[in-house]
């Protein structure tokens, strides 16, 4: 025992005289090069397996100097893993690296200098000045390509001896080079730099560089198209005249084959578009609208990416697709992400001519297996029935007929979709026998709430009321929070309407929230309605059964300040998850805690702006005692970066509370706005 | 800007992982397995974890992942991640595990080559097939003859080399066209359009300058087309095609087609796409299905399908295949057809009845019955997928698109030969029922 511990403890400080580290070092230093090429390129197979092999380094770089191109490339890769375990080694590759970027091969020249601003060891920075001075102006446009990126990578670096050298200005005048790639990884290192230190003034778009930019546009790659788009977005102009020259050199790219260029042109003619007059405006609108169907039926993913674009420029400008509804239709094996972004779009093209197709389509989507595909489906033909009143008793039947289906999850979906359904339209209360009847079946919170809600309101035309809500009282400790305050109301409006019945009912509910709860919500409610109950009963019933405003809309819009911000940044990460960026990025003047400064100060400047508003709307009591405790919490900014990808289970098909509707516009948008930052 | 692009297989393991920018933990090829490739309920191709973005596309047996640290152009990164499965089928055939472990080296001087500190470049497989080569035709590059080649990767016209000679100068002009159709159950055409591709092979010397016409309606109709007498003559000839859209390979002249619709190029040595389209108007659906099925109590289902050609009758469709979905817990079926074979398929959950040839006009049936278990757990409903077919038919458009034209001009002068061929295949053709 003793001895074979010995032994292992001997062994790991030992160089083994075998296994793969050994083996590979002894075929790096073979002298034969067959063996040498062999053995670096398992070394390099290792490295990628995740093995460290960072103890081989000295004998990899041993092999260097070699003709052999394809061998100095994998050993070019080797040195970009691991020169940071070995800084001091990798000083002695910089001999090549110098004779490598005078070659009279540019394929050698260029891979000698984009490999150099790959080994990010300050050591080397000091050796990178000359080579990359030369290969700026080098007379191959492949060369100068590759330098102008390593300007970007050097700055990242050093961004010092980026300017005390010059290679800033070299690279701004490399926007005027004859060739366009070499434009365009200008345009991109530039515009790298400018982000990363806007006080160099590194790039900024005028007259004369949107010239260059609009020529180079049309013969560069489709990557570089995309650079140069982007950066003529990001460019103001206040001249119409320059802006309509903008999209009549752009609109051309609409018809370019990769889906991201076309993207990209989009949002750079709706950056300009707004500059035009309103018929040109229309003609560029019109233009846009087979591209952007085209993008909807692009391959899955990229799709994915164009429809949640199309979304938010639908927000803007809401007829572009009128006539396309079909397009959206769900084919049965498309992936859920497609599903759920295609309904959503199908219920802004909406419209009083299309709605009977589109409901037979959602129909038939409601009968699908996937659940929550289902469900969405089930609120779309309610969103539906709101946004359309002329739609709305085929909505509703539709909906009958879905829940007598009696599928589990389609009854209590269709239940909570009714609710909204009545707060929108009063007088279908013919539909809540149906609606009892699976009332035994609910079991999800919000459609045992919404189920709640509707007796409560309706209480006085359905006949066994006080039953119902006795059934539910019973297990009052049991439910959740959401479903105990629907229950606490319901039974209030259900004392107010049918006195007789219902008091026991409603001394027991407030005994046993005042006595058994700890949830202050709960407890200030219930106390708040005792007090109004024991007062004067018909004040009582004048506030809590007072007419509500009907819900206008349960569509989700984007506030207007973030969907400007989002049009700008159409194909980003933020327009897919319809966040501004800066709540998912957490580098630099973007980090968390600018968030939550911002936060802070906006809410004071509204304070200070608005008290009148703000005290307005302590005059809304009656409303703030039906208030849906279904907001989401504001979480921390940190929270909400982690949950992100959760944002589209939870965005869409969320109907909006109603505590703002008769609250002044301008202070409802800042209030969505602070909210839409965090969830 | 992406940070770093990943190559995995199915269970996750990392086969290429090539890091462009810093700031990257070495654990982040872990990240991306533990909650993308071993979690089950992942359902959006982009995620962001913290303030790291992994966007990914699966490809055979692989996932290719690219990671981004900032608000990047997703709809770019896609694109990018198609053009590498791209790039692996051009030189390995196909992109699968096997191809990449054979070839990993390979990968690495691709991924070197097509992206640079995480910014696209040149990505054309041609170019890139003049100077990073396979084992098997690799030889020296003469440092003169890289000049050549750089200049024409980085160069407006990447696609095409000098000197480019052919004994024969053909052109081989392919149209395809995937017609895609939803039918409700009542039999009414919810959605029919046509994704149409053009490929052209051509063999050309020289450089040439060509002009490629169509029955396009926006082209023949315009009203600022001077002589009216041949306008009407080539309508009457060819009727005349909408479409909706249409997007074209880099080497068309995107500005003189915005301009006045004419397609104008310079071609790539060998093949390529001219152009993409999409039309809705007026398609001409080669196939129209009847489909009744009765599910009869719990135990028992009967269909009958007819299917019947609409084309004429010197034409014929092969390869037509008709998956008719039956339910989960189906025992047996039995089947009987008046063309063609059925099977049943368990693992598909569906009768596939396949004719290998079908003649224009021709209406041939197919009626049978599935046994389904009593099943013993809580009765569910069958979803009812829809009917879905396949067929290719040759020499037949959907779209009822004509190439009128293809003129090549060239120095030399030379003349060349055309060829025209149409194919049309389906799409996603759906029949609910």
């Amino acid at each position: 025992m003793q001895a074979s511990i010995e032994k292992r403890i001997r062994s790991v400080f030992q160089i083994p005289r075998k296994g793969e580290t050994y083996e590979l070092r002894s075929g790096l230093v073979s002298q034969y090069a067959y063996e040498r090429k062999d053995a670096i390129q398992r070394t390099i197979a290792a490295m990628t397996l995740g093995k460290d092999v960072s103890a081989l380094f000295p004998d990899v770089l041993k092999n260097i100097a070699t003709p052999d191109i394809e061998q100095k490339k994998l050993v070019y890769l080797y040195l970009m893993n691991y020169a940071k375990s070995h800084p001091d080694l990798c000083i002695l590759a910089v001999n090549t690296f110098v004779q490598d970027s005078e070659d009279s091969n540019p394929l050698v020249r260029a891979l000698a200098i984009r490999t150099m601003g790959c080994i990010r060891v300050d050591k080397i920075v000091d050796y990178m000045e000359e080579p990359l001075r030369k290969t700026l102006k080098d007379d191959s446009p492949y060369v100068r390509k590759t330098a102008a990126i390593c300007v970007a990578k050097l700055f990242d670096l050093n961004p010092n001896l980026v300017i005390e050298n010059g290679f800033l200005a070299t690279l701004q005048e490399m926007i005027g080079d004859a060739n366009p790639m070499v434009i365009a990884n200008a345009v991109s290192a530039l515009t790298e730099i400018q982000e990363a230190a806007p006080e160099t003034n590194a790039f900024a778009v005028n007259a004369d560089i949107l010239k260059k930019l609009l020529l180079a546009l049309n013969e560069c790659t489709e990557w570089g198209r995309i650079t140069i788009l982007t950066s003529i977005a990001d460019y103001r102009t206040a001249d119409t005249r320059e802006a309509e020259h903008i999209c009549e050199r752009v609109v051309p790219q609409f018809q370019h084959v990769n889906p991201s260029v076309v993207l990209a042109a989009v949002k750079t003619i709706l950056c300009h578009i707004h500059l035009l007059d309103p018929e040109l405006q229309k003609q560029y609108l019109d233009k846009m609208s087979p591209p952007l169907v085209t993008l909807a039926v692009s391959a899955p993913e990229v799709q994915y990416v164009a429809l949640r674009n199309i979304n938010i420029i639908l927000q803007k400008y809401p007829d572009i697709l009128s006539n396309q509804l079909r397009i959206f239709f769900c084919k049965y094996n498309d992936p859920l992400y497609l599903k759920v972004e295609k309904l959503d779009i199908m219920i802004r093209l909406a419209n009083s001519r299309n709605v009977d197709t589109l409901l037979s389509e959602l129909k038939e989507y409601a009968l699908e297996v996937d659940m929550d595909f289902v469900k969405r489906a089930v609120r779309a033909i309610g969103q539906c029935a709101i946004k359309i009143e002329s739609s709305a008793q085929r909505c509703v039947n539709v909906l009958l007929d879905l829940i007598n289906t009696k599928v589990n999850y389609v009854v209590q979906e269709s239940v909570i979709v009714m609710r909204d359904v009545l707060r929108r339209y009063p007088g279908y209360g013919g539909v809540i026998p149906t609606l009892c009847q699976g009332i035994d079946e609910l079991d999800e919170p919000e459609a045992r709430g919404a189920m709640i809600w509707i007796v409560g309101e309706y209480a006085d035309k359905i006949d066994n009321a006080d039953e119902i809500l006795s059934t539910f009282i019973e297990g009052f400790l049991d439910e959740t929070t959401q479903v105990q305050l629907q229950l606490l109301t319901a039974t209030v409006k259900l004392f107010l309407l049918k006195p007789q019945n219902a008091q026991p009912l409603v001394q027991k509910v407030l005994q046993t929230i005042t006595n058994e709860c700890d949830n202050a919500d709960l407890r200030d409610r219930a106390y708040i309605y005792w007090r109004l109950l024991s007062t004067n009963s018909q004040t009582t019933k004048d506030i809590i059964m007072s007419k509500k405003p009907p819900v206008k809309d349960v569509i989700q819009h984007l506030p207007p300040p973030v969907l400007e911000e989002l049009l700008r940044e159409l194909s980003t990460l933020a327009s897919v998850y319809h966040k501004p960026a800066e709540t998912f990025i957490g580098q630099g003047r973007f980090g968390a805690d600018a968030l939550q400064r911002k936060a802070l100060e906006e809410q004071a400047q509204l304070a200070q702006e608005e008290p009148i508003q703000v005290s307005a709307k302590a005059g809304n009591l009656e409303n703030l005692l039906d208030i849906d405790f279904d907001v989401e919490p504001v979480a921390p900014p940190t929270a909400g970066v982690a949950n992100i990808n959760l944002g589209f289970n939870k965005n869409s098909a969320r109907t909006s509370p109603p505590i703002d509707l008769n609250q002044p516009q301008q202070f409802r948008s800042h209030v969505e706005d602070l909210l839409g930052m965090f969830d | 800007m992406l940070s770093a692009i990943l190559l995995y297989n199915q269970k996750g393991e990392v086969l290429i992982s090539r890091i462009y920018r810093d700031g990257l933990r070495r654990s982040i090829s872990d990240l991306f397995r533990i909650q993308v490739i071993s979690n089950t309920d992942v359902r959006s191709p982009v995620l962001t974890l913290g303030t790291t973005t992994f966007c990914h596309v699966k490809h055979e047996n692989i996932y290719i992942v690219a990671v981004s640290r900032q608000n990047a152009d997703v709809a770019l990164i896609f694109e990018f991640l198609y053009k590498i499965v791209a790039l692996g089928r051009a030189y390995f055939g196909k992109l699968d595990e096997e191809a990449i472990k054979n070839n990993f080296t390979l990968i690495y001087e691709l991924l070197d080559e097509v992206m640079d500190f995480g910014y696209a470049q040149n990505t054309e497989t041609d170019t890139l097939k003049m100077y990073i080569m396979t084992e098997g035709v690799r030889s020296e590059i003469r440092a003169e003859e890289s000049r050549k080649i750089t200049m024409q990767a980085t160069g407006a016209m990447s696609w095409r080399r000098d000197n480019i000679k052919y004994r024969r100068n053909e052109v081989f002009v392919d149209v395809f066209e995937d017609v895609n159709l939803l039918m409700s159950a009542t039999g009414t055409v919810l959605r029919a359009d046509v994704a149409g591709q053009i490929i052209l092979r051509a063999f050309l010397s020289g450089m040439p300058e060509c002009k490629f016409g169509l029955n396009d309606r926006l082209l023949i109709d315009r009203p600022d087309d001077g002589n009216s007498k041949s306008k009407r003559a080539a309508k009457a000839a060819a009727g005349s095609v909408t479409l909706e859209d249409c997007q074209f390979h880099q080497c068309v002249r995107l500005g003189r087609f915005d301009a006045d619709r004419t397609i104008s190029f310079i071609p790539p040595d060998g093949e390529f796409e001219l152009m993409k389209y999409r039309a809705t108007e007026n398609i001409n659906l080669p196939f129209t299905v009847h489909v009744l099925v009765n599910e009869i109590g719990r135990t028992k289902v009967e269909y009958q399908v007819a299917v019947k050609a609409t084309f004429g009758a010197k034409l014929f469709a092969t390869n037509v295949v008709l998956k008719i979905p039956t339910p989960l817990n189906t025992a047996s079926v039995t089947t009987h057809v008046t063309q063609g074979k059925a099977k049943y398929e368990p693992s598909e959950n569906a009768i596939s009845w396949k004719i290998s040839r079908f003649t224009g006009g021709s209406e041939y049936v197919f009626s049978g019955e599935a046994e389904l278990l009593s099943s013993m757990t809580k009765h569910k409903t069958w979803s009812r997928p829809p009917v879905a077919m396949q067929f290719s038919l040759m020499m037949f458009t959907s779209s009822g698109l004509l190439v009128r034209y293809l003129k090549v001009f060239e120095k030399s002068n030379y003349s060349s030969v055309k060829w025209v061929r149409y194919v049309v295949r389906a799409g996603s053709y759906e029949i609910r029922f």
